[in-house]
Order: C-alpha cells, then structure tokens, then sequence
C-alpha cells in the first residue's frame, strides 16, 4: 500500500519551532540530493527522464528560455531606444497623461512619451540581471557559510546555524527592506545585495544539511579511510553531491528574487534611474495612473507573474523529481 | 506543559537578544550616523550633542550597545520626522497598530477560513480536473506580487466598478467615537452601525490582497499534509475499525494534517506584516505597514527602528503561540 | 478448552465462517501495465479455525486480506470473485454494510504498531471509539471495558496506560493495543497481517503466544498473513503457500511441514535456520525474487527459480490438484505424483 515512513524523520517534521516550516523544506531538500544507495548518474538520469515527459516542467522551461533569450538580445530587437522620447507630443498631463496605441508604438508610450513595448522588452534585463545577480551572491554567501558549518563542525557549527535560523525567522521581505534602508543612494545594487542577504541563509543551512547527511554516507567514509585529506573531501566528494538541491532552490530563489526586486522597486527603494527600465520599477511609476492607465501597470506585473511562474514551476517539479518520496 | 512553555520562553528571549544586535548593527551602520539617522539632517548642533551624549558614541561598543538596551527597554527611540512629523516614534507605531491588528486577522481569517477546507477538498479528489486548477491557480497566486493583487482590486473593485472604497479606513463625513482603535470593533462596540460597515468595507479589498499569499500556502500545505495523512497506516487502521467516515475525517485525518498547517499559519501571520507594507501602501491605509513603507522612503529612522523591533518581537510571540497550540494538539511534543 | 479442541479436530463438520471464491486483484495505474496481484485466490476458514497465508513480499496475501476488509483503495483496483462470510459477499456489500461489519465482525491487526496507531490521540480513545462505533457505548461506558481489554492483551497498568500516547509504549506493547482494538467487539474473525514482522525476536514470541491463547479463549477465526513459515507452524491449523498471486500448495500444519510437496515449500522450508542442523550445512534460500516471475496464464510463474522445473512448466499453467483441504498445483512434485 503505502511507503512506512521512517520514524525518525517523521519525528523530525513534526517538531516545530521557529520559521520550522522553512527550515523543514529547506533540510528536506538538503536530504533529497545526500541518496548515495544509488550512482550519481542515474539519479540525475532518472530525474530527466521523469522531468522530459512533465508538462509542468516542460512549461517553466520554455517560460525560462524565451525569457532569457528576450533579455539578452533586447538591445537589437527594441523598435526604439529606451531614453527617446517619440511620443512626448501626445502627452497632454490634464487630459492624456499617457499616450495610447498607434501605429509604430503597438502598446503606447509611457507618461513621458517613451515607447512602452521597447521598455518592456529592455526591462527584462534588468530584471534577469538583479535576479540572477541576487541569487549568485547569496549562493556564495551560502556556500561559503554553510560550508564551513558543515565542514567543520563542532562550535563554529553551532554558532553559524543560530545566527541562519535567527534570519530565517525574519519574515524576508522585512529583512530586504532593512538592508536596503541602508543604502545613502539606491541603485541595482542595492536591490542585488538586499535580496541576496535574503538569500544567503536558505543556501547555508542547505548546503549544511546536504553536507552533514553526506559526512556519514558511504563513499565519503570510503573516502576517508583511505586517507584523503579533509579538503579534498569536501571539495570533491560532498559539494558536487550537494549540487542537485542547490540547483533546485537557485531556481526557486530566482523566482522569490524578481518579485522581492519588484517589490523592492515599488516601494521606492529600488534603482530610481529611469534610463534603466526595470519591471518592478515600471509597476511603482504607474501606480499614479491607476484610473487613467491601468494598463501601464499591467504589461510589467504580467511579465513579472509570467517569469516568476516559469522559474517556480521550473524549481518545484525539479524538487519533486529529486525528492526520494515521490520518486517511489 | 509548563516545562515546554518555558524553554520556548527561553529560546524566545535570546532570539530577541540576538535581533536587538542585529538592530544595533544596524543603526551604526546607518547612512550619516546614528545621529543623523535619528535627529534628521536639519538639527541643532546642541541637540546633536545632547544625543551623541546619549548614545554614548565616543565610548567603547559594548557600553554603547548597553546604552541603546537601555534606550529600548524605556522606550526612547526618538522623535518621527517625516511620517508624523514631532511625533514620539512609540507612539507613532501605537496609534497605527489597531490599523494594522484589523486588517491582519481579517485577512489571516479569510486565508484559514478558504485555504484551509479548499486543500482538504482538493486532496481527497487528487489528481481530478478540480484539483489540478486549485493547485495550479495556487501557484500562480504565489508567482503574482502582492502589490499587484492589491493594485488589480483597487482599480476593478474601486476604480472601475465602483463598489468599494479607494483608500483610507473610513469615510470622511463618518463621526464615529473612537475605543479600542479596531474601527469595525469600536463601531459595534458603540451601536454606531453605519461606522462600523463604512470600516468593514475600507477594509475588504485591502484584507483580499494581504490574503492571496497566506490562502494560496496554506491551501498548498493543508493539501499535501492531507495527502500524507491520507496515507497514513493509521488512517488505515481507523478505517478497519468500521469508523463512521465522519469520525475517521474529523478525529483521525484533519487533526493530524493540522500539524504542519498550524506551523505555516503562525509563519504566514508573520509574513503578513511584510505584506502589509505593499498592501497598505497601495491603499494608503495608515497602519504600521504604511508607516514602514514611508520611513523607508523617507529615511525616519526613528520611527523605523522601534517599527522593526516590534515586528521582529510581535513574529516572535505568534510562533511562541504558535508552539503552545502545536503541543496542545501533538502529545509528542508536550510529553518528551 | 477441551471443547474447543473437538472443533478443532474436527474442521469439516461445520459450515466456513468465511469463504473465498477465485478471489482477483488487478492494479491497474496509469501509463503502466495492468498487473494482478492476486489471481484466483480460493479458501476456508472456519469458526474458530486458524488459518495462515505464507509467501515472500510481492505473493499477494496482504493484497487478499486488504480485499476481503474493503480497504484497497477504490482507484485503480478491480476486485472480483466472492468472499462470502456470514452468507453475504463481502465483496458486493455497500461501503456502509461494510463499515458495520469492519471492526465488529471482522478485525485487522497490522505490521507496524507504530504507524498504525494515531500518534495524537490517546490509547485508551483509540480503544474506545471501536466499542463506541459498534455496541453504541457512550465513551463513559467504554473506559473501563477499554481498561479490561488492556489488561486482557497483558499491558500491565492498563487504566494508566488509557491516558498514553502511542509514542509513550514500547514496540511489543504497542502490537498488543492494536490487538486490543481489534478484540475490542469481539469480532468472529480477526485477520492478522504480519503482526510480529516490525518487533523484536523476543516481543514476536510473546505477542504470538498471547494471539494463541486469545483466538483459543475466545473462539475466534484468526487468518495469519506472514512470511516466516517458523510462525505458522506454532499457530495454524492449515497452511495456504502463494505464489505470484496463487495458492501454490494448500495443507494441514502437520503434513505440510512434514511432506511439502511444492518445490517453493521445500524452499520455503529450507531457508529456515535451525539450530538442530548439522553444524556446516549452509542455508539454502530459493535463488532468484519474484522480479523472474513467468505470467501465470502460459506457464507457471515459480519455473525460472525451481529447481523440479521440467519442459511443460514453461508452456503450460499448472492445474491445482486437490481439494479445498489439501493440494497443490505442479506439473512435478516434490514426492511424485499423487
């Protein structure tokens, strides 16, 4: 009928405390890449067979490729420059604050008379650059933690998962805010780096978890009774195995990442150079045309729905496929 | 019981300690100073010295750090400059609380109330066209910035159709007698019918937005959790003692399922205040989240700072309820 | 006790308690072929009668005694046949006669006392809500009848232990709630699926030993699932051997153990240890799994593991030679032909 579930596991998810049920995910998926009953290879090739027949999988990837394409080839595929300002003679602030449809310009201008569809298209960009720069520096931030917890053990151990589960605990979006309240003069960066510090300790007790359930399995106790040095151990044998999870959570990340931009660049703490269209921060400036133009809102927000959609559709069937209690 | 409640109590203080840290770092680090931070570019240079005194910024940092414990636990954090202007930054966060209560129960109710029986509803008919849509529209919900959910309802809702309120918490021609700072409480409390409706109905699209994240986890968990009890052994067993399908639901599914669900509710409660920045903003309703959003904008880091520590702190209590409710219903926690 | 033994003696002269007729399985899950898992299936057990069901994982007993209790879930299994108990075919009664009939008339204990215990309520509510379903107790009535059963089944402190949790009981004394559950209505037959699987050496003597003496005393029908043929000959009174879905041989404890004649029984027998054999014979388990498993219709299903194969064991189904007391289904028999 049904798989026993291990009792020690069982035991496990069902002890909350705080932010438990991020964590539970997060370890769950650290658990899902540390399989070393089977080869390595198999088990990725095993996941692909399983993903290439998956529509829901099949859907987020496209999303993500056309989405990628569009972004880097935006410059030469925008009918105009994203600072010109064709349509400034129909812009009318009393009457017409932002100019329709017309021939040449398929979705209008915005209330300053530039080409709505070429920012759109170049604001894909910048939202690809801050997603996958966000989520790169709080991958590394969270290797790097997550592996000297889960390398070295012990004390230092402790300390460093007390101090990730207290940040956990912190409702994300609250924490981006803070951080990027420091910024004296907002820029991507500032988005970058708040959402990065996001980041970094869902990657670090990842990384850790994948590493503490690999440090008793079998080939890196092999390894170990051979002789092979400490670092050669865990550069070699426990971060590849780790790859799998961190991959599946780089794409959920990203998804998480270009909504908290976006909503990073609404609330004004974003990059406030319009010479850089940005999703997010096209969204926050059409805030002011609601009843006029709701659509000036609408074209960025269902960019940004889309993108997200693909990456969290992409991430969650690639979690499922990697996760062992699906895979009976 | 007892026991348990206390080492939660224990745990709950050092994680404050440690974010008072956090909060601490954070304001040295300030753009300016702490002082600037605090006092606003625009001072004089006495009250300037009157605060550096006081922060203690020329003495060593752990003495600086006990200073500003002081400062909290006496509720000096300084005076708003942009959000309320003169305004003591406590009671600033105290007369924009209510607001804020208001809108995150309603919207943490109506999230329960629909998610919790839709995930029960999509798991036992898993794998049907129903359950599919549900999840699907479930992964949207999550894919689409709360702001924007919050910006769709105001223009149809509001603008376009004209149904309900654009922004605030109650109409201006309403003369209402404030109690408790709860506008549709105080509305029953005082038989002032009209007040309480015109509150109830500022308040429905804002609570719809703030909503949509917390429905759409909670839906997703309840179903999974539902599935995984569906399979349990001891669902089996319950079924092989011939138990009415009412009893086995009730008693042996749901309140099982419940266990991970409690835990989500308790963590979306305090994701709610996030939300409720975008929400509030959106709508301008001044609640706390609104006063976050503009001291953000507008750098008043007094107010800023007693706004993040009461968030950290109110996050911090509903996951210690949270835990209480948990031990209440699983006997392993509150019996190990 | 003496009384008991007449029946025993005698298993012919009364009517079956329960029926089973050409009993079938299918699974049938998406994009997958159909597979059965249980493929004419045919026993007795009568009133008092201890009868077991033995073969490896995958044969299909736990398939059979989850499709006589109505509990395979409704999608993507067809059952067919008949399991007639009481003169009503179980297997056409409507959900609700079933469930009126589940935990009264027919009871289950299962492999793992663990998880087939509700971990957050306690084991004294999960004793009483059986008698509260079925003799319409109120849960007032039922606490000291639920104390009663405790003590019953040998867990010392029984009123105390009312008020634990599952997780607060030892593995033995967690097999011996459930089987106070199951006892609870005192039903007619009690079907028991690898109750002491999950436990230690020592507690599965003691929880054997207790279903013994409680199928003895109180007359019950007992239908033992396992794979361990070590358990049925202490318990049972006839032996049913499945194979890949069929019963492949059928016979008291007493012949079966003594004359196995189908070679899966040799081998079954075989890789029992046993502490009276001569020191340096090796075990000799049946080579192969279940995974080699020839389809029924063409051949017979145990041929690429058997060791008695001959030519006609991979063309042709075995026909079963016997009676519904004795028999087995092979084209070569250990022991020649009858």
């Amino acid at each position: 009928m049904s798989d026993p579930i291990d009792p020690a596991v069982a035991e496990d998810v069902r002890r909350p405390s705080y932010g438990q049920r991020r964590r539970d995910r997060i370890d769950a998926l650290a658990q899902a890449g540390a399989v070393d009953d089977t080869p390595g290879v198999s088990l990725i090739r095993g996941a692909w067979l399983r993903l290439r027949r998956n529509p829901v999988f099949l859907t987020g990837a496209a999303i993500t490729v056309c989405f990628v394409v569009l972004a880097i080839i935006a410059p030469w595929i925008a009918p105009w420059d994203v600072t010109a300002r064709p349509l400034l003679d129909e812009v009318r602030p009393q009457t017409n604050p932002v100019p329709g449809p017309q021939p040449g310009h398929p979705l209008g201008g915005d209330d300053r008379g530039r080409d709505l569809l070429s920012r759109l298209i170049v604001g894909s960009r910048q939202t690809l650059i801050v997603g996958v720069f966000a989520t790169l520096f709080g991958l590394i931030g969270g290797v790097i933690l997550g592996t000297i917890a889960g390398a070295i053990g012990g004390a230092v151990d402790s300390l460093v998962m007390r101090i990730v589960d207290v940040m956990l605990s912190i409702p994300s979006l609250l924490l981006a805010f803070t951080v990027a309240s420091l910024a004296r003069s907002p820029s991507q960066w500032t988005l970058i780096v708040s959402i990065a510090i996001i980041q970094i300790p869902i990657f670090a007790r990842l990384l850790r978890g994948s590493m503490l359930a690999q440090r008793s399995s079998d080939h890196v106790l092999a390894a170990r009774s051979l002789g092979v040095k400490k670092r050669a151990i865990v550069f070699r044998h426990m971060l590849p195995n780790s790859i799998g999870p961190v991959i599946v959570q780089a794409t959920l990340s990203l998804a998480v990442a270009i909504i908290d931009a976006a909503a990073l660049s609404f609330l004004g703490l974003g990059n406030p150079d319009q010479r850089q269209p940005e999703w997010g921060q096209m969204l926050g400036l059409a805030q002011r045309y609601i009843s006029e133009a709701p659509h000036l809102a609408f074209y960025p927000a269902g960019c940004i729905i889309v993108v997200a959609l693909g990456f969290t559709l992409m991430g969650e069937s690639l979690r499922e496929a990697l996760d062992p209690k699906t895979r009976r | 019981m007892l026991r348990f409640v206390l080492r939660r109590l224990l745990q709950m203080c050092v994680v404050v300690l440690v974010l008072s840290m956090l909060l601490f770092a954070w304001l040295r680090s300030l753009p300016g100073g702490p002082v600037s931070a605090i006092l606003g570019e625009r001072q004089t240079p006495e009250r300037r010295a009157a605060l550096e005194a006081a922060l203690g910024l020329d003495e060593p940092l752990p003495v600086q750090y006990q200073k500003f414990l002081q400062r909290v636990l006496q509720g000096e954090f300084g005076v708003s400059t942009k959000v309320l202007p003169g305004t003591d930054a406590l009671d600033v966060f105290l007369t924009r609380l209510p607001a804020t209560i208001e809108l995150a129960v309603l919207a943490l109710l109506l999230a329960v109330v629909i998610g919790i029986p839709l995930g029960y509803f999509a798991a036992r008919r898993a794998g049907s066209a129903v359950d599919t849509t549900t999840v699907i529209f479930s992964l949207i919900g999550v894919a689409v910035p709360v702001f924007f959910t919050a910006f769709l309802l105001k223009y149809f809702f509001a603008v376009e159709w004209n149904l309900l309120p654009v922004s605030g918490r109650q109409s201006t021609g309403i003369d209402a007698t404030r109690v408790t700072g709860l506008f549709v409480l105080d509305g029953i409390l005082t038989r002032e019918w009209d007040a309480a409706w015109d509150a109830l109905k500022h308040l429905i699209l804002p609570a719809l937005a703030l909503a949509t994240i917390p429905f759409a986890v909670i839906f997703r968990i309840t179903r999974a959790s539902v599935l995984d009890v569906l399979d349990e052994d001891y669902v089996r067993t319950a079924e092989a003692k011939g138990l009415s399908t009412g009893v086995i639901r009730s008693r042996h599914v749901l309140r099982n399922a419940m266990l991970p669900v409690l835990t989500t509710i308790g963590l979306q409660a305090g994701g709610l205040l996030a939300g409720a920045v975008l929400t509030e903003t959106v709508f301008s309703y001044r609640g706390v989240g609104e006063a976050l959003a503009t001291s953000f904008r507008e750098k008043d880091y007094a107010v800023l700072q007693v706004l993040i520590l009461a968030a950290a702190v109110i996050y911090v209590v509903i996951n210690l309820l949270v835990d209480i409710a948990y031990a209440v219903i699983d006997p392993r926690i509150r019996t190990r | 006790m003496t009384q008991h033994q007449t029946i025993r003696s005698s298993p012919r002269s009364t009517e079956p308690l329960l029926s089973v007729r050409d009993l079938r399985v299918t699974f049938q899950r998406r994009d997958e072929r159909a597979f059965k898992a249980v493929d004419g299936v045919s026993f007795d057990v009568r009133p008092g009668q201890t009868v077991g069901l033995v073969g490896e994982s995958g044969c299909g007993k736990s398939v059979t005694s989850l499709a006589i209790m109505g509990l395979l879930p409704k999608r993507g299994n067809t059952v067919e046949g008949e399991a007639v108990f009481d003169g009503d075919d179980l297997l056409s009664l409507s959900p609700s006669q079933m469930r009126d009939r589940r935990g009264a008339d027919i009871a289950m204990i299962f492999q793992d006392p663990l998880s087939s215990l509700n971990p957050v309520i306690t084991i004294g509510r999960q004793v009483t809500e059986v008698m509260e379903r079925h003799q319409g107790l109120s849960r007032k009535e039922a606490t000291p009848k639920a104390a009663e059963l405790l003590d019953r089944v040998g867990i010392p402190d029984p009123k105390a232990r009312l008020a634990n949790y599952p997780h607060q009981l030892s593995g033995g004394m967690r097999q011996r709630a459930l089987i106070a559950m199951a006892l609870a209505c005192s039903p007619r037959l009690l079907i028991a699926d690898e109750p002491t699987t999950a436990l230690d050496v020592t507690i599965q003597a003691q929880i054997l030993a207790l279903l013994k003496e409680l199928v003895v005393d109180t007359g019950t029908a007992l239908v033992m699932i396992t794979h361990d043929l070590g358990v049925v000959a202490g318990l049972c009174d006839e032996v049913n051997v499945l194979y890949g879905g069929k019963i492949v041989e059928r016979g008291g404890r007493h012949g079966l153990f003594r004359q196995p004649r189908h070679p899966y029984t040799v081998g079954l027998l075989d890789s029992i240890p046993r502490l009276d054999a001569p020191r340096g014979e090796k075990l000799n388990p049946v080579p192969g799994s279940v995974a080699d498993n020839l389809p029924w219709d063409s051949a017979c299903a145990f041929a690429p593991r058997c060791s008695h194969r001959v030519d006609v064991c991979t063309r042709e189904m075995p026909r079963w030679d016997g009676d519904d007391v004795v028999g087995f289904r092979c084209f070569n028999p250990v022991g020649g032909p009858r």
